[in-house]
């Protein structure tokens, strides 16, 4: 019993993940009827926005300390990072240790920035392209950005740790006498992430731009006859959607260390979320996302793995082929969405 | 004789009836036109008709065979051709490539793997496909893009790639939908003349009035998914129920 | 000739003359001389672009002529390679039969994969074929190579060892992979004053199987058969209603290109006796797409084109450093000279990967037929260029 929830929490993280890219991918296909294969470049450029902040945070001056001497006798260099001189030693110690939550505060806008650049400046112009089409020029967008941020920061994952309070594990079935010990930034991302789909779905569930932005995914051309600038709104998802998957980048950095190849490993896996959860469906790629997470968790106990090795490897793929012979609309796919 | 015989179908669609109870025989060699104010069911009948739809009940026979349930290029080899009401034609190969794929597809069956002749060389392919193209009036564009003609020559395309099958039953919808006058005149000729000179039955759908009291010799009215009458098209002219039907609404 | 018409049969002897002459076409430069670098003749690079070549030719059937856009096909091409080195650890090294298998296979292996995929088109399709490949890849690298089933090895790739049983290997055969006797190593080297150029066997085997594979995809593209792909590409609906069924016609071509795939992965293997996972990876997918749309979806010689174009500066570009662009740019003022360098170093060397998909996009974006409708536009641009001016002299004359 304590096993299987174990499990399932571990499939929780990752759920998570996939469940907040495929969200977005989700949002860019229904409103955009784009096919974003550059989505998950936007994951990995979230989570060097944590990398950047901590980098910089972690910028230092060096002074001359008269009272340590090395063992040679000479006066020991020290480096204080700027925010400690600034700040003073303990804030500026405490800013650096949240560097990645703090993250989350830059990435908002600069995600929201490189979401509405690449809907303005090149995905608006493949709207009337095929499919095909769409999908090249953003393949090519996603090798282009990995690159250039493997330029920046290097081919090896970078650590990005969590901060000293919620790093460590704790056992969270205490209350229900169950000993179930997990990390505790696990549990954090799962919070945060079910906190970004609450807020999403409240967003489009509540209020007048989320009411017309889910018309418009529902049938485009009639809420264009209606005199409402769907274009502008369907930027502005873009922009968020991008946004979802930046933040998911940032707070995933302290469970997997960041690296530039990230982002194409968690797009595929998504993309095939997505086709599980059904095409165009939003409460569809969620519980696939979840779903999936927590069927790989269990495909990589060392029961699975030792019944058929390597099964954690394959069970989505497996997953995914069966329910699309099966279900060819997916999960909750709607009819009528991408058919032909 | 009856070529193509409707018997009890009905269709529906979540909470609408698109179609209930529809009978309908269409006769070998007339042009039986099927007419009806918006939503009435007439789309969704031709589509039952061609294996996009399968009706909830009913049969459909055509020529003694049951269509339902076969894939819509099954019902094609069995002699249905269907023109839609926009151009459906391959746009980016040219005119002749056009033409002669529905005659690939007559001699050859629905697969074929022909991957080491040339096209050059089928000889008898490449003769009728000029021959139609020639009756069609468009052999100085066999080659051109079809994707660039007019929409005129591009249903004028349309038809003849169906005519090349030697169709028994030949199915438009709406032909000449959102066609200028001169184009629709155009087509209603061809139609006249491809119902004068050759075996074929003709099933349309339309809504312009004038196209079908130039061409049908036999009309259905459809009304709500059912069929009101089906009568010679000088008594439908007079016919009250029809008005009401038509009138009652567009007025 | 052989069944084509005129212009085919230039074409197809223009890409036999290439092929056959690349030693020479490729080498240029004298080897002293500073140019030396960009010379691409060397044997393993040359079978490098024949081996891409045929692989994209095969991918084109598929995508340029139906339209269906797999994101898989490296897929094939590892199975291939894994089937040819398992007949050399079993049979012998002759490739042949290392060749035949690795095309039966990955036909085998694109039939599976295909028919389940072909269920669904548009991105359905890429996404799915995108799914299998990288199932392929995660069985190839743990899943099938484990002590109790060892097909692949894992991450040390399959290669021959002296236990294996290679049951039809000669006393005398070579102990590496050979066609009748005659090792794909084997090769001679004409100096002629500074040049040097290289005749390798195995580039030759290559390139006499890549003229076939072309002949047969030129016969492809001419043939009934090529002409419902390209009609299932143009319009699936009136292929439907036009008595036709699609599926069977996307499926043969599925496999046709499979086995495309597979030949080039077999021919790699006979090249290199090792087949690894990593071949099998996606970005390995994605690398046949982008020489296929760089060369010029469709068309015939584009795929060739875009695999030789790919390789060749995949190959002069990381070989560029730092001192070589300083050695360029040393007629430039030294500030000047440190910041172009600065500037185009993130493109060179280790950057390749940068350019490559910068340029990728520029071409999605401007020029979707890729470096074929380049020329074509270029040829067009200089022939109205030399109207414009006759007309102009045409019209100036009278008046003089």
């Amino acid at each position: 019993m304590d096993s299987i929830l174990l499990q399932i929490l571990n499939g929780l993280d990752k759920g998570s993940a996939y469940a907040l890219i495929a969200l977005g991918l989700t949002l860019i296909f229904g409103t955009l009827g784009v096919v974003n294969f550059a989505h998950g470049a936007l994951f990995m450029i979230g989570a060097f926005c944590a990398v950047s902040l901590q980098r910089l945070l972690n910028l230092s001056f060096e002074t001359i300390d008269e009272t340590q001497k090395d063992f040679l006798g000479n006066p020991l260099k020290v480096k204080t990072p700027y925010v400690e001189a600034w700040f003073g030693p303990d804030v500026g110690a405490w800013i650096i240790d949240w560097a990645v939550p703090l993250a989350l505060l830059i990435a908002i806008p600069i995600m929201l920035a490189v979401g509405y650049i690449m809907e303005r400046g090149l995905i608006k112009h493949f709207y009337k392209r095929p499919h095909a089409d769409q999908i090249l020029v953003t393949f090519g967008l996603a090798i282009v950005l990995q690159e250039i941020v493997k330029y920046f920061f290097g081919a090896n994952p970078i650590q990005t740790p969590p901060p000293d309070a919620l790093n460590g594990v704790a056992n969270i079935g205490a209350a229900l006498g169950m000993d179930i010990v997990y990390p505790v930034w696990r549990i954090v991302y799962f919070c945060f992430a079910t906190l970004i789909i609450g807020g999403i779905f409240a967003f489009l569930q509540f209020t007048t731009f989320g009411m017309v932005v889910r018309a418009g995914m529902a049938d485009r051309e009639t809420v264009g006859l209606l005199g409402i600038n769907i274009d502008r709104r369907f930027t502005i998802m873009f922009g968020i959607a991008a946004a979802v998957a930046g933040l998911a980048g940032v707070m995933y950095g302290p469970i997997n260390p960041p690296n530039y190849h990230m982002g194409m490993d968690f797009l595929v896996l998504s993309f095939v979320v997505v086709v599980v959860g059904g095409m165009g469906s939003l409460p569809g790629a969620v519980l696939a996302g979840f779903l999936l997470g927590i069927l790989e968790s269990f495909a990589s106990t060392t029961w699975a793995t030792t019944t058929i090795p390597g099964i954690n490897q394959i069970i989505i793929y497996l997953v995914a082929i069966i329910v699309l012979l099966t279900r060819p609309r997916g999960l909750m796919g709607r009819k009528g969405v991408m058919e032909d | 004789m009856a070529i193509l015989e409707v018997k009890n179908v009905a269709k529906r669609f979540g909470g609408l009836q698109a179609l209930s109870d529809v009978n309908l025989s269409v006769k070998e060699n007339s042009v039986h036109a099927i007419i009806g104010p918006n939503g009435a069911g007439k789309s969704t009948l031709l589509n039952c008709l061609v294996g996009k739809l399968i009706p909830d009940t009913g049969s459909v026979m055509f020529d003694g065979q049951s269509v339902l349930g076969r894939a819509p290029f099954e019902i094609n080899q069995m002699g249905i051709s269907r023109v839609f009401q926009t151009p459906e034609i391959f746009g980016e190969l040219s005119v002749m490539e056009n033409m002669m794929i529905p005659i690939f597809a007559k001699r050859d069956g629905a697969f074929r793997m022909h991957a080491y002749e040339t096209v050059a060389n089928e000889k008898s392919v490449v003769e009728a496909a000029e021959n139609m193209l020639e009756e069609m009036n468009m052999a100085d564009k066999r080659h051109m893009n079809a994707a660039s003609m007019s929409r005129g020559d591009k249903r004028r395309l349309e038809i003849g790639m169906c005519l090349s099958q030697e169709p028994r039953l030949l199915l438009l919808d709406e032909p000449t939908a959102g066609m200028a006058r001169a184009d629709t005149n155009n087509t209603i000729d061809l139609l006249k003349q491809i119902s004068d000179e050759r075996d074929i039955t003709i099933a349309i759908i339309e809504h312009d009035m004038h196209v079908v009291f130039s061409l049908a010799n036999r009309i259905t009215v459809l009304a709500q998914g059912t069929p009101l009458v089906e009568d010679d098209p000088q008594n439908i002219r007079g016919n009250p129920k029809v008005r009401e039907a038509y009138l009652g609404e567009s007025a | 000739m052989f069944g084509l018409d005129k212009k085919d049969t230039s074409l197809l002897i223009v890409v036999a003359l290439l092929t056959l002459l690349a030693p020479f076409i490729l080498n240029p430069f004298p080897t002293d001389s500073g140019l030396a670098q960009f010379n691409a003749g060397y044997p393993d690079l040359m079978q490098r672009f024949i081996i891409f070549g045929i692989f994209a030719v095969g991918f084109n059937i598929l995508f340029g002529l139906t339209g269906y856009l797999s994101f898989g096909h490296a897929a094939f091409l590892g199975v291939g390679s894994y089937s040819a080195v398992w007949m050399f650890k079993l049979l012998s090294y002759n490739i042949l039969p290392a060749i035949a298998l690795a095309v039966v296979v990955a036909g085998l292996f694109s039939l599976l994969i295909g028919y389940v995929s072909l269920r669904r088109s548009g991105i359905y399709f890429s996404i799915l074929t995108l799914a299998f490949a990288q199932m392929s890849f995660a069985l190839a690298y743990s899943v099938l190579s484990n002590p109790k089933f060892n097909l692949t090895n894992g991450e040390t790739g399959l290669q021959v060892y002296n236990d294996d049983p290679q049951i039809l290997q000669g006393a005398n055969a070579p102990d590496l992979p050979h066609l009748f006797g005659l090792s794909m190593r084997s090769t001679y080297t004409m100096e002629v004053g500074p040049w040097a150029f290289d005749f390798n066997a195995g580039y030759y085997v290559c390139a006499v199987i890549m003229m076939i594979a072309f002949y047969l995809a030129i016969r492809i593209f001419r043939s009934p058969f090529g002409m419902m792909l390209r009609a299932v590409k143009s319009n699936q609906q009136r292929m439907n209603y036009t008595g036709l069924n699609t599926r069977p016609y996307t499926l043969a071509a599925f496999v046709i290109s499979g086995m495309y795939a597979g030949l080039a992965g077999g021919l790699m293997a006979a090249m290199d006796p090792l087949a690894g996972a990593e071949r099998m990876q996606w970005t390995a997918s994605g690398e046949v797409v982008l020489m296929t749309i760089l060369g010029g979806t469709g068309t015939l010689i584009g795929p060739v084109l875009g695999a030789g174009f790919i390789k060749y500066f995949e190959n002069i570009f990381s070989k560029i450093n730092d001192s070589v662009l300083h050695g360029w740019f040393a007629f430039l003022p030294d500030g000047l000279e440190d910041a172009v360098v600065t500037i185009i170093h993130p493109f060179v060397g280790k950057g390749w990967h940068l350019t490559l998909g910068i340029l990728f996009m520029l071409v999605v974006i401007f020029l979707p037929g890729g470096l074929v409708e380049g020329g074509q536009r270029l040829a067009k641009w200089i022939r109205n260029r030399g109207k414009t001016e006759d007309k102009t002299s045409g019209k100036t004359e009278p008046a003089e």
